[in-house]
């Protein structure tokens, strides 16, 4: 239950886009057209799947206050690392799976090739990390398998978002909008619209 | 400028790297970029001036040492020089925000930390500090840092003025208006929520390119 409820929260009540403007520049700049969304959505996604419980178990067991008990040091705190280390982990990672895709496929690399290295400096991907440090000080993700859900839960929420918005932005290429708000303005304006949509989920629980 | 030297510091075309991100140029609202940030922290406005004084540090002293740093980092590393360059930078502001501006760092919560990934830092470090010398890489820096946070000051202005009567926590609808005291006005609380930080910016970006044509789509 817990589980479904971290993940439910995730998706739907504190969406990535919605509720935090996490990730706004490339949703902004991606989603002109669906298929090009749906790509760096899943890179997303696998991203954060995998970054968010690395990072878990990095402060989890190095840098949170006490954490260091099992190698003898147990009144170091490294918490103020945080930050380089999150960023440095998420960099590496993105850099292997570039690397990975490469090697074993050149079609997905090709279509991704833009995208990949976007995604270490998406503000979504470091924002998961920054917020499941927050939840576990605390105490509202306590195992690593929660941290995974926290992960794809949050992912798969900006997905969502991005698909949809580019789906509403196909649509309005043949709307009459007036010329100063053509482009990133209605942009913003949509997404404002359909963050109120999704206030409509606030509250929900198992 | 009173001194005719080989080149001024503060020369037309310098001064244009510094005020050019005012409006021409401005982050947000034209090159789209550290949108992230700048909505989350515009409830009010003082986190919001905090965050943009946050910003424009670290713009201003990671394009100065990407700048020097330029002919030394070979191409293929860079990104991950320079997100060690701005993640030091970031760890910096947050222990100097955590020292003297305890109440307001705990507003800004992870988002101090977001300045890390905020795409104008990394932005403007690939577009100019890479090309450019360190005086005008700091000025461009100090200068998109500024354009950002003017933004962000205009957000914050109209929330909290609309959204909770006040302005940096002084009251400026008076007491009597509100409908509790037996008046007619109420505040508006959906300014408090996030969708509306989206379109007051879009609103912005309205009136910013129907007095500037040049900037239209098609």
């Amino acid at each position: 239950m817990e589980m479904l409820n971290i993940f439910i929260r995730s998706i739907f009540i504190d969406n990535m886009v919605f509720a935090f403007f996490f990730g706004m520049c490339s949703y902004i700049a991606v989603s002109k057209s669906v298929k090009t969304a749906l790509g760096l959505g899943a890179a997303v996604t696998f991203v954060m799947v995998m970054t968010v419980p690395l990072n878990y178990l990095l402060y989890q067991f190095v840098l949170k206050s006490g954490a260091l008990v099992w190698a003898g040091f147990p009144e170091v705190n490294l918490s103020f690392l945080s930050f380089i280390v999150f960023i440095a982990t998420i960099a590496a990672f993105v850099q292997l799976v570039e690397m990975i895709v490469e090697k074993f496929s050149p079609t997905l690399y090709s279509q991704l090739g833009i995208f990949l290295p976007l995604i270490a400096v998406n503000c979504a991907i470091m924002g998961g990390s920054l917020f499941m440090q927050q939840k576990v000080d605390a105490m509202q993700l306590t195992s690593v398998w929660e941290s995974v859900i926290y992960g794809l839960g949050s992912g798969l929420g900006w997905w969502l978002a991005i698909v949809m918005m580019a789906a509403i932005r196909e649509k309005t290429t043949y709307s009459h909008i007036p010329a100063a708000l053509k482009g990133p303005g209605i942009a913003f304006i949509i997404t404002g619209l359909m963050g109120i949509a999704f206030m409509i989920f606030s509250g929900i629980q198992f | 400028m009173s001194k005719m030297e080989k080149e001024p510091l503060f020369s037309a075309k310098n001064l244009k790297y510094l005020t050019g991100p005012f409006s021409a140029n401005n982050p947000v609202i034209v090159q789209i970029l550290g949108i992230c940030s700048a909505l989350a922290v515009t409830v009010q406005l003082k986190p919001a001036i905090v965050m943009a004084l946050s910003v424009t540090v670290v713009t201003a002293f990671s394009n100065l040492v990407m700048s020097l740093l330029r002919n030394g980092v070979p191409a293929r590393i860079r990104i991950i020089v320079q997100l060690v360059v701005i993640a030091a930078l970031v760890i910096l502001v947050d222990q100097v925000l955590k020292a003297y501006l305890y109440e307001v760092s705990k507003q800004l919560s992870v988002y101090v930390g977001l300045i890390i990934t905020n795409c104008i830092v990394m932005g403007r470090i690939e577009a100019f500090a890479l090309a450019n010398k360190p005086w005008p890489a700091l000025l461009d820096g100090i200068g998109n840092g500024l354009g950002y946070g003017l933004i962000l000051v205009v957000v914050a202005f109209f929330r909290e003025l609309l959204g909770s009567g006040s302005l940096l926590g002084y009251p400026i609808v008076p007491e009597s208006w509100y409908i509790a005291e037996g008046g007619f006005y109420s505040n508006c609380g959906l300014m408090l929520f996030p969708p509306m930080a989206l379109i007051i910016v879009g609103c912005i970006i309205w009136v910013h390119r129907s007095r500037n044509k040049d900037l239209q789509e098609k």
